[in-house]
This record gives structure tokens, sequence and C-alpha cells, in this order.
């Protein structure tokens, strides 16, 4: 039996009014959790107190204008240590789910380099790196902290990012280079054409976590001595003895990162209805 | 609206007893020696004193990290003041208490906290401090055979690339009295900026004089103490407290007594290296 026009747009209507309905209620119950949350914090004996200390306009005002400086410093260690991330995570997800034999030795390297540096806590690495490299005394070790400390985080983050591309890789089932194959690609054009592909739309998400962890994470070049923001927030509070330059530094991050996430998430959604042009969600 | 005016009272009588204070009538003294005596005071666990400073607890202020000895300038003054309250030692424990957390809101797990802290007017509105128990002058500390090694002038260092440790007046007093050329690097802990003068990632760090003499008769052995120089408006170190503390007057009343009876003297004098024999560079 064929679905009348008329019962097509029954089905229609009722669908909408469904997620007319369902919207409804979502908005309300959100409006009541943050109000209550809201009246909750605001009517706390210690509301007040709480208000001076982290969230003082004098203070915030007062530290805004030095704080830009030190935020463009990460977002370059970010951009930079970034890039050599996305290409040198690749490389060693690559090298392990290649399967030539030749490259055994540098396979081995590859899984000793992502357990030790995954392993080892990023602040020991960090120490290492800088306070360690410069200490052995050799003059090719260039003699700057930002650097150093970029080459740590590089190393730490391009661990995690190849377990993420090679989890991608291998998620891409094996009839997809193996049609590819039959069709008289190239091994390398496979990969290139048909497994890439796939395998990087679906660790799009997890990629992005990285990234926005790493966008933190950069602050732990402070250590080293660079005035870099959460740096220049903590000599503010330490001075001011109040922590509301902590919570202005934290604005600029929420800047960068909440449209990057809702920008990726956006991707995400048009490449999956792409993929599935029948949801019956 | 209750707890202004009991605030402003509180406040009216303090001004009250320290003016009497000042006439020196012995009848006020009196009172508010009993208002101060061991048994009457506000405290966060009854019958013992907590004291708090952060760990690990760097020489000459403590020795051996552990403030519990009575060695080192620091734990001196606070089994000093201790005493003055009429504490006996076995009655002071001690809590550790990173800098960063000693200015949180709340309650605080301390009576005070003592820890090489600098009174100032924007901290004192977030804490108490007691009275100064002692004033340092900054030193700067370069390694021997550094270009910076024989200066006789601040303007003379001014390009070099230095390092202080974060929260410190160390690092106001470089920017204000120094003007580097390059901007100072700011580092976690003392340990750390000695690990950057090592590594020769800065030529130069400034630390309290104090610490300076420490550092360089062990920590940097080819270290040298170029020179002294006051932060702008001086360095005075006071006990911390809680907002609105009742044992803030207290604790000035003690000190007070160990600065008449020549203790605190005698304590500076032990711990705390003359700097006589270091040039003041203007």
């Amino acid at each position: 039996m064929h679905a009348t026009p008329t019962t097509r747009a029954a089905r229609q209507q009722a669908r909408r009014q469904r997620a007319r309905h369902s919207i409804a209620i979502s908005a309300t119950s959100t409006g009541v959790v943050i109000a209550g949350l809201a009246v909750a914090i605001v009517l706390s004996p210690g509301w007040r107190t709480v208000r001076e200390t982290f969230f003082s306009w004098h203070y915030f005002k007062q530290v805004l204008p030095s704080l830009p400086g030190g935020f463009w410093l990460d977002v370059q260690i970010f951009l930079v240590v970034e890039a050599i991330v996305l290409a040198l995570g690749l490389m060693i997800a690559l090298i392990r789910t290649v399967r030539a034999p030749v490259l055994f030795p540098l396979r081995v390297v590859s899984v000793v380099f992502v357990d030790v540096m995954r392993g080892v806590p990023l602040l020991i690495l960090l120490y290492l790196f800088v306070f360690g490299l410069l200490a052995l005394g050799f003059s090719f070790i260039p003699s700057d902290e930002t650097i150093l400390a970029g080459a740590a985080l590089v190393c730490c983050y391009a661990a995690y990012v190849s377990e993420v591309f090679r989890a991608g890789i291998e998620s891409v089932h094996p009839s997809q280079p193996a049609a590819a194959l039959a069709l008289g690609l190239t091994r390398p054009q496979a990969l290139r054409h048909v497994v890439m592909p796939q395998a990087i739309r679906a660790v799009l998400p997890p990629l992005l976590n990285d990234f926005i962890s790493l966008t933190k994470d950069v602050s732990l070049v402070s250590i080293f001595g660079p005035l870099e923001i959460v740096r220049i927030a903590q000599i503010n509070a330490d001075q001011y003895f109040n922590y509301t330059p902590y919570i202005a530094a934290a604005a600029f991050y929420l800047v960068i990162t909440l449209p990057l996430i809702r920008i990726v998430d956006h991707m995400r959604s048009r490449a999956l209805r792409r993929q599935n042009a029948l949801v019956l969600m | 609206m209750t707890r202004r005016t009991s605030l402003a009272a509180t406040a009216a009588a303090l001004i009250a007893a320290a003016s009497l204070a000042l006439v020196a009538m012995p009848g006020a003294a009196a009172v508010a020696a009993a208002a101060c005596s061991n048994g009457s005071l506000t405290l966060v666990h009854k019958g013992q004193l907590t004291v708090a400073t952060d760990a690990p607890a760097y020489p000459p202020y403590y020795e051996n990290n552990k403030p519990a000895n009575g060695q080192g300038f620091e734990s001196a003054v606070a089994y000093g003041v201790a005493g003055a309250l009429g504490f006996k030692n076995s009655q002071v424990k001690w809590t550790i208490e990173p800098f960063n957390d000693s200015y949180a809101p709340g309650p605080k797990p301390f009576d005070f906290d003592i820890n090489e802290i600098s009174i100032t007017s924007a901290r004192a509105k977030a804490v108490d401090f007691s009275t100064s128990y002692f004033d340092n002058p900054q030193a700067i500390v370069v390694v021997k055979g550094s270009k910076f090694q024989h200066v006789t002038s601040l303007a003379a260092l001014r390009g070099a690339r230095f390092g202080v440790q974060v929260g410190t007046t160390s690092l106001s007093a470089v920017t204000a009295e120094i003007h580097p050329a390059s901007q100072p690097k700011v580092y976690n802990s003392s340990n750390d900026v000695v690990t950057a003068l090592r590594d020769h990632l800065v030529d130069a760090i400034v630390v309290d004089l104090a610490t300076g003499f420490y550092l360089t008769s062990g920590e940097i052995p080819h270290g040298v103490v170029v020179g002294q120089f006051n932060a702008p408006g001086g360095d005075n170190w006071g006990l911390l407290l809680a907002k609105h503390s009742k044992l803030t007057p207290c604790l000035d009343e003690a000190l007070a007594k160990l600065r008449s009876s020549g203790k605190l003297a005698a304590i500076t004098k032990r711990w705390m290296q003359s700097g006589a024999g270091v040039p003041v560079l203007k």
C-alpha cells in the first residue's frame, strides 16, 4: 500500500508537532535548571566573597589590557605546535599501520615513542626537554625555552594524535582498500584516496579534543619564563590577592575554543548527513 | 547591616585600644594582654596554635624542610610569637599552605601563615597582616665570570635577562627600579629560578637578600651576590591571617613584645646574614 499525499501530509504535521513539543519541554527544563542553579549560587552564604574574589569587575577591567599580548604568544606557539603535531602524528600512524617488513625497525621506534611520550606526565616531559637538555651543555641545542618546551608539547601530542589517526585508519573496513586495489589503484593511491578521507572524517571529534586540550596545555610553557596569559594572570592575582585575573584569562580561551567546537560539530553533522542520506532519527 | 555595624564597632574599639597603647597606659595594656592570652583566643583548633607555611620550606627561613624543629628564621619567629601568646612549643602545630592558596576566600585552615609574604595595601584588602617582622632588601645574583659581575649601578644591568619567582616582590622591584630591556622571565619556584640561571636562560636573578646569601653559599656554587637594592616602598614581611581575624591585634602585640625584649633582633641576627658587606646599587 502506498501512502497517499494526504496521509503523508498528516504524518509530516504530526512529526513537526512532536518536534515543537520536545523543543518546548527541553527549553523549559533548561530554563528551570539554570535559574535554580543561579539562585542557589547567588543565595549561598559565601556568594558575596566569591563574587569579590573571582568575579570582581574592578580587577577584571584592570587586568584586561595586559592579557592580549600574553594570549597572542600562546596562539603563536599553539599554531606552530599543532601543525607539527598533525604531520608527525599522521606519519607515526602510517608507519604503524603499513605492514611492509622493511619498516619493522621504524615500527618499533614509533611504538616505543608513543608509549613513552603518552606515559610520562607532560610536566616532567617539559622539565626534561628544557632544563634537562640545556644542562647537557651541547651548543647545537637552542638556548630558547619556548622552542624546547614547544618540542616537548609536540612529542606528547604527536603520540596521542598518532593513536587517533591509527584508530581512524583501522576503522575503515578492509573491503574498502580491497575494492580500490581491485579497481586498479596502487596501495599508496588506495590509502590516499579511499582510506584516509574516511579515516579522517571518522576521527575529527577526537582530533578536536586533543586540539582543545593543546590550546590549554600551551600555557605550561610559562614554567620556563615566558610571560603568557595564564602567567600574567597569576602575577596579577598574586599582587592583588584576588583570583579574577584567572577568570579574565579563561574568557580568552573560551573565545577561541567555543567557536572551534561549534564549527567542527557543524562539519561533522554535515558529513554524517551526506554519508547516511537516510537518517530516520 | 548588623555585620557592618559590629565591624565598625570592632574597628573603633581597636583604634581606641591602639591609641591607648600608644600613650602607654598600663591599665589598657593589661586589658589587651588579658584578651590575648592563650585561653581566650579564637583558634582554628582549640588549644593549639596552627601555623602554616609553604612546602618545601627553604633555608634560611626553615632548616631541613622541617618547620617544627624551631630552626631557621621564620620557624624561630613563629615559636617566639607562640611563646609571647602563652603557648608551649608542643602546642604549636604546622600545616602546609601553598602561597597561591593563602589568599583564597573562605575559612582558613591555619591561625596564621608565615611564608616570607610581603605586606602591600592591595593584598591587605583580601587578608589581614600583622606588623612587619622583617624588612628585606632585594639582591642581584649572577654566576661568576658573567659580564654583569662587576656592575656598580642598576642602569648597567638594563641589558641583562632577569629571572624571578612569581608572586615575589622581586618582579615588581626589577620592573620598577631596573627597567630591563627584555621582559623578566617568571618561574614557579626558586628552584626553577636557580636552574634557569645555571642553564644560562637568564643572566641574573633577583631574590631577597637573605635568599641570595643562601643560594650563593650552596645551591649555586659559582653564584655571587652583585649588589642589593630596595624594592619601591621597601619589602616588609608580615604574618598572614584571614581578613578581620580576631587574632591580628594579638599577633601585633606578641611581635611588639618580641621587639621590645630584643628577642626578634636576636633571632634575626642568628639566622639572617647581615647585608652590610654587599654594595647598595642605585
